[in-house]
């Protein structure tokens, strides 16, 4: 087929087949036809070249957690928007959240979700389900319904199981599926009306602080109910040391459960709330430095399984408020591969590490036949150029959400060509 | 070193100096109070707003009062009466009283944050007359002069601050004042309404009367009858029988100590009725030392001269945070 692909030069990393070499990789017909140290031009049958050189060729970038608000919410974002956001992040996967209106907690929405990203074309887009009906924490959703429309995962995120009897049930119901239950731990009756981290900044603010054991009291009950119950237990955006370490414990013990972290509680503490600035605000919240250096220890000693970006995009009239009165949430698709390369080389984190938690490990927890460049696998690839600076200006974004806390950092890293089943749906500026 | 700041957010990061100044320009207004005619015309042709987004008397009328002694139109905005009940953002309420260029804007909010929110978006001064749990500043300096008129100084003294501080702005104004002044402070209150972290504000106790032990200054705050529903305190009557401030209380301070109240008061609540009617209660002379502290707060920034806005520009803290464009960072030292 004329639309084969011939990737030739770049420096492949491929956490799942342990290669982390220069490599030429060769995709026909929407797979991954070879990977080897040279493939010329007559092995590669007419493919047109891509030139790699001085670049990493990485498996498809996945990202297990985003907010792509369609249906319901398409003023701050639709499903073809965020996907253009997604290629041009380097995404080639995304799993978005159930939290739109209507909710997803029935089969004919998972089907819409499905249909929308099928017509955009861009990134892959892979829903999650409702643990409960309309996310209010009370009755299971039709989750078998909604496995048979595609779901991958099932999750009230943003909206923390209060209910502890309603999470043992989910956890057991959807044992029978193979299905991750994707939990945002905070206990809501420690964390009450709290808008930020629970500390000095929060005192000195005059802002109500939630502490970390808002979260941390939610980890140590879903993992005490996860010992028996069976089914897969999956921590959404950890954010404290103490949740990290019961995490560290549990795997220990081999409890079924996995975790993620986003790149604004690896990379920014509650400073930056500082002047009340509005795109510093999230649930969970940026907490205190001793809680980033946690997350990066986790996400290095394998603690923590994904770097997922929590990509929440939202119209600007929700941050152009008091801060009490702001919306949670800020948009990351693109800008969370280069804050990764950019806290691998802080925190020394070998890269393959990183990019495991960006592609085969995300694909694992979600169970999908993506996050790798085996021959024979689907023909995702992102190249990235490690060494593209670059400035986070909100306005560029493909995204509709315009809230970043990184707004004129200076990064370092930029996908340059994002390949979905074998076909270019992103090439950046310049490449 | 003059005041130079483009609006009064708030007092953190306000240095000695500024503060001292700010003062000694209230005691020069003081005056103006005593006379016959209270009147002077240094901002005639000027007009103050004052948006109030929280019920209050005594802060609204001392600003108002503070206005016109000095000639100012000064225009109310209670939240009752204006398009805020008509779910009018705090931006668009703001823009539309900028453009019709005032002076100077007043504002009380609900929301820590409210007035740097503004400030941020607004060419015109803020003066925050009271933010959420953050910051009073006018309060702070109304005290702050009361203490001095009576203590002869402001360095030195120990100041017991009572009651829920987790949730004054008073609390906080006053405390960052005094150690910028060189004053220490302690907190004494139920545990629910201290935090850990205010061991680095000055000393933290849940005993009044360990905490009144030769205070110079004793600085009782309202106790908000709501928190009692909230389980910060089982009752109203169990939080007095701990923090009531009674004349036994009172006699492990300082002979000379002074007590003050920034009001209203809950009589028998926080405040036993005879230490609140009795010699060291100063609280009429802040009463009356708030109209001058708003004066002086009001006259330096509409009189602010022009050639400072290029001196704050590399201005104390509380002026640069209020002046950055909301979407800023602080990047975490990697």
């Amino acid at each position: 087929m004329s639309g084969d692909l011939l990737i030739r030069g770049g420096t492949v990393i491929d956490p799942a087949s342990g290669i982390h070499a220069r490599r030429d990789v060769l995709v026909c017909d929407g797979n991954i036809a070879a990977v080897s140290e040279k493939i010329d031009n007559e092995g590669a049958g007419g493919a047109t070249v891509i030139d790699a050189q001085n670049c990493l060729v990485l498996p498809g970038l996945i990202d297990m957690h985003v907010h792509l608000r369609e249906p319901g919410y398409e003023y701050k974002e639709t499903i073809e928007t965020g996907t253009q956001a997604a290629v041009a992040g380097g995404f080639t996967t995304v799993a978005c959240m159930a939290n739109t209106d209507p909710v997803n907690d029935s089969a004919a929405v998972t089907e819409y979700i499905r249909e929308r990203a099928k017509a955009a074309g861009l990134a892959r887009v892979y829903p999650i389900g409702a643990v409960s009906k309309d996310l209010k924490g009370e009755q299971l959703a039709e989750i078998g319904e909604m496995h048979c429309a595609g779901i991958v995962a099932v999750s009230d995120d943003g909206m923390p199981i209060m209910n502890g009897g309603l999470m043992r049930h989910a956890l057991e119901y959807t044992a029978m599926f193979g299905l991750p239950v994707i939990v945002h731990e905070e206990d809501r009756s420690i964390a009450a009306d709290g808008v930020m981290n629970e500390g000095a900044e929060s005192l000195r603010l005059g802002l109500k602080g939630i502490p970390s054991a808002a979260e941390e009291a939610m980890v140590a009950r879903d993992l005490a109910l996860l010992a028996r119950t069976g089914g897969r237990l999956h921590i959404a955006h950890v954010s404290t040391a103490g949740a990290v370490e019961l995490i560290r414990a549990a795997k220990r013990r081999q409890s079924p459960v996995t975790a993620e972290v986003t790149p604004h509680h690896f990379s920014l503490t509650e400073a930056a709330v500082a002047g009340y600035n509005t795109h510093a605000k999230m649930h969970p919240p940026l907490r205190a430095e001793h809680d980033v250096e946690a997350v990066r220890r986790g996400l290095a000693d394998g603690t923590i399984d994904a770097i997922a970006s929590d990509h929440a995009p939202h119209h600007r009239d929700g941050k152009e408020v008091e801060f009490d009165r702001a919306l949670n949430g800020v948009v990351g698709l693109e800008t969370t591969l280069a804050l990764a390369l950019r806290m691998a080389e802080e925190a020394k984190i070998p890269l393959d590490v990183v990019i495991a938690a960006m592609t085969v490990n995300p694909a694992r927890i979600l169970g999908l036949p993506l996050g790798t460049l085996a021959p024979g696998a689907t023909g995702d690839v992102t190249i990235v150029d490690p060494t593209r600076r670059w400035t986070v200006q909100a306005s560029r974004f493909r995204s509709k959400g315009r809230s970043t806390p990184f707004e004129g950092m200076e990064l370092q890293g930029q996908a340059i060509v994002t390949i979905v089943g074998g076909r270019v749906v992103w090439r950046a500026e310049g490449a | 070193m003059p005041f130079t700041h483009r609006h009064m957010l708030g007092l953190e990061g306000v240095s000695k100096e500024e503060l001292l100044y700010l003062l000694d320009t209230a005691k020069s207004f003081k005056e103006i109070s005593e006379r016959n005619i209270k009147k002077v015309p240094t901002l005639q042709g000027k007009t103050v707003v004052a948006l109030f987004y929280e019920a209050s008397t005594r802060t609204r009328t001392s600003f108002e009062i503070a206005a016109k002694r000095m000639s100012a139109d000064f225009v109310n905005l209670s939240s009752a009466t204006s398009s805020v009940t008509k779910g009018e953002t705090l931006l668009d309420t703001a823009r539309n009283l900028a453009a019709m260029r005032p002076d100077a804007i007043v504002i009380r909010h609900p929301a820590s944050g409210a007035p740097h929110f503004l400030a941020a978006r607004l060419e015109c001064p803020i003066v925050n007359a009271g933010d959420g749990a953050h910051e009073h500043p006018t309060q702070a300096i109304l005290d702050l002069l009361t203490i001095r008129e009576r203590k002869g100084r402001l360095n030195g003294l120990t100041v017991a601050i009572i009651g829920d501080i987790l949730h004054s702005r008073v609390a906080r104004s006053d405390a960052f004042a005094l150690n910028a002044l060189g004053s220490s402070v302690r907190f004494v209150g139920p545990p629910t309404l201290l935090v850990p972290e205010l061991r680095a504000w000055g000393d933290v106790t849940t005993d009044l009367h360990e905490g009144v032990g030769d205070a110079d200054v004793i600085i009782m705050l309202r106790i908000q009858l709501e928190r009692q529903g909230k389980n910060f305190f089982p009752t109203v009557d169990e939080y007095s029988r701990y923090f009531c401030l009674t004349q036994r209380a009172v006699a492990r301070a300082k002979p000379d100590v002074i007590i003050m109240h920034p009001g209203p008061i809950n009589r028998g609540v926080e405040l036993a009725s005879d230490v609140a009617d009795g010699p060291y209660s100063v609280i009429m002379e802040q009463v009356t030392n708030g109209v001058a502290a708003r004066m002086a707060v009001l006259y330096l920034l509409i009189n602010r001269p022009r050639e400072a806005d290029i001196e704050a520009e590399s201005g104390t803290q509380a002026a640069t945070e209020a002046e950055a464009a909301t979407p800023r960072l602080r990047r975490r030292v990697g």
